[in-house]
């Protein structure tokens, strides 16, 4: 009986602090969005005013009049979309036309290939050799500078190289018998065979161009070719908000972080709208990368 | 010989057309992974860039020798060996507790929506999730006026060194932990429920069935991934530092990243960038190959 009551205290105990502990990590996570979406949506002596922004303060939709005005806005979103639609499909396109022949044994020089393939992920160039390449390669300053040297992930390829390794090669035999020809195969057997995996890598692919920086800041220059992350980089930064096109000098003084905030919502809103149809391809996703990474 | 010859020249034949398909992809890794890393040789160099490689002289090891002077690699190094092992120390566990606490939760609904919210962060950049963590932590901001609301004094996190890596390892955690806790949940899933239920027949509490059950048999995953996690120790996240920092914390923000991209493309000192690079690469190199090494070695499946 002392016994039961002891365990059922340590139970209880354990219960407390694992939903305490679980309640501060979900609010840390969360609240920040939240303090965001609502600070997007006050009135600008809100803002100054500050304050837990657990609603919305004088409701005010202003921000995105301004940050929605902004051309800028608008040419980011094109660049954006068309980058990462691009982006994607040359990327997994590649990535599977490489990965096949590196399935087969057969392939002279497959083993050296992957090899190469693998040193690569451990080691590379750096920020200053790639640039100069890309430079050299005329890319500077173009929509193909995020998307030709990031072609294929050597993570991507192996997975699919190993997917491809596991489908049966009696498929492809009696396809040859009946004359098709290694391309034919590919594009009607391997591929259709593989649209999981293909699904899992577009998406992987799609996720990181929309959310590229980096390479945007290092290699685009004018500001009509920026895409959205980087539009919200040069938004933020800028003291000047006129230089950015945006109207209402009136409001400068007051607005910055309604704006700020607006403008990052802006940027996050279609990722949080595709975000909940995506996320369970994603888990199973990590799981093959996990499993055979 | 000739006929073996033959059959060689005959399987290149019957394969011509894997060969092709695997040609864009050569030149791919040639032009954009392997010419850089020949570009490494301007770390041996004083580059101009209108000279190129062929034309820029040769410095031997100048280049290093200057960074080994300078105090700022010292600090460089200092901040992304300590920001690295923080994040690690700190980190580490988070993922593995709350796939334990998520793996608890009894109700499907309740659990769903942890997960979608806690992985949220990891869809988004850096770019934006740091850029919300800096309107969070703002003089203006939500933790601001929470410390007036209790009578503090404002206390302005951006500029603040000392500040610098505790919001880089929270806010690292906050976008990471989440997602991270996906591979331990699938650990925990494949183990086999009669060990629980036994356990509970025996009289076991919770907490002894976590300890008993659920963490031995998750700890090979755990070791692995401590182990390729201690490998990536000279990337100490630049992209967030990137975006987190600005010149008042320099002295203790500034990483091989984010040092290697300022000098190297703002200032245009692309050999000493590059040097700096190229030391930061070759260190990371050996760690992760020996962390892989190890883990193959304790018996572990190594990432390759």
């Amino acid at each position: 009986m002392k016994g039961r009551s002891i365990r059922f205290n340590a139970d209880t105990v354990l219960g407390v602090i694992s939903t305490l502990f679980l309640v501060v990590f979900l609010i840390a996570v969360v609240y920040p969005f939240v303090y965001t979406i609502n600070l997007s949506l006050s009135n600008s002596d809100a803002a100054l005013r500050g304050g837990l922004f657990l609603l919305p303060q004088g409701f005010d939709v202003n921000s995105y009049h301004t940050v929605l005005g902004s051309r800028f806005i608008w040419s980011g979103y094109v660049n954006s979309v068309f980058v990462t639609v691009l982006g994607t499909f040359v990327q997994v396109l590649f990535t599977a036309l490489m990965a096949y022949p590196l399935s087969k044994r057969r392939v002279k020089g497959q083993r050296f290939l992957n090899g190469m393939v693998v040193f690569s992920m451990l080691f590379n160039g750096g920020i200053i050799p790639t640039f100069l390449v890309v430079r050299a390669t005329g890319l500077l300053d173009t929509h193909l500078a995020l998307i030709l040297p990031i072609l294929i992930s050597p993570f991507n390829l192996i997975i699919l190289r190993s997917f491809f390794s596991n489908i049966p090669g009696s498929l492809e035999e009696s396809a040859t018998i009946d004359g098709a020809n290694d391309l034919r195969i590919f594009f009607t057997i391997i591929i259709p065979l593989s649209k999981a995996a293909l699904a899992t890598i577009s998406l992987w692919s799609a996720v990181f161009l929309w959310n590229d920086f980096f390479n945007a800041l290092i290699y685009l220059q004018d500001r009509t070719k920026f895409v959205l992350p980087l539009m919200l980089r040069e938004i933020i930064a800028s003291a000047n908000l006129a230089d950015l096109d945006l109207q209402g000098d009136d409001m400068l003084q007051t607005t910055t972080e309604t704006i700020k905030a607006a403008t990052i919502m802006v940027v996050t809103l279609p990722i949080l709208l595709v975000y909940p149809f995506i996320q369970r391809y994603f888990v199973k996703g990590a799981l093959i990368g996990s499993v055979k990474g | 010989m000739p006929v073996l010859k033959n059959e060689l020249s005959k399987a290149i034949h019957r394969d011509r057309l894997l060969y092709l398909m695997l040609l864009p992809g050569l030149i791919y890794f040639i032009v954009y992974r392997y010419v850089p890393m020949g570009g490494l040789v301007i770390a041996f160099q004083r580059y101009f860039p209108l000279r190129g490689f062929a034309g820029s002289e040769w410095v031997g090891l100048a280049n290093f020798e200057r960074i080994f002077r300078s105090p700022e690699i010292v600090r460089v190094f200092r901040n992304t060996l300590t920001l690295s092992l923080a994040k690690i120390v700190f980190g580490f566990p988070v993922p593995i507790v709350l796939a334990i606490i998520i793996n608890e939760i009894r109700i499907g609904s309740v659990k769903k929506t942890v997960q979608t919210l806690t992985y949220l962060p990891h869809f988004l950049s850096w770019a934006v999730f740091g850029e919300i963590i800096l309107v969070f932590l703002s003089g203006n901001g939500a933790i601001n006026h929470i410390i007036s609301a209790l009578g503090g004094e404002k206390i302005y996190f951006l500029i603040e060194p000392i500040l610098f890596q505790p919001i880089a390892v929270i806010s690292a955690i906050l976008k990471n932990s989440g997602w991270g806790t996906i591979v331990y949940l699938a650990a925990i899933s494949s183990i086999d429920p009669q060990l629980y239920e036994a356990a509970k027949m025996d009289g076991a509490s919770r907490l002894q069935r976590i300890r008993h059950i659920t963490l031995p048999s998750i700890k090979s995953v755990i070791v692995i991934l401590l182990i390729i996690r201690i490998g990536y120790i000279m990337d100490a996240g630049f992209h967030q530092v990137l975006v987190l920092y600005n010149d008042a914390v320099l002295e203790t923000a500034d990483i091989f990243g984010t040092y290697t991209y300022r000098v190297g493309l703002s200032q245009g000192e692309y050999s000493l960038a590059t040097a700096v690079g190229l030391f930061q690469g070759v260190v990371g190199f050996a760690l992760v190959w020996m962390a892989n090494r190890f883990a193959k070695r304790i018996g572990e499946e190594g990432i390759w």
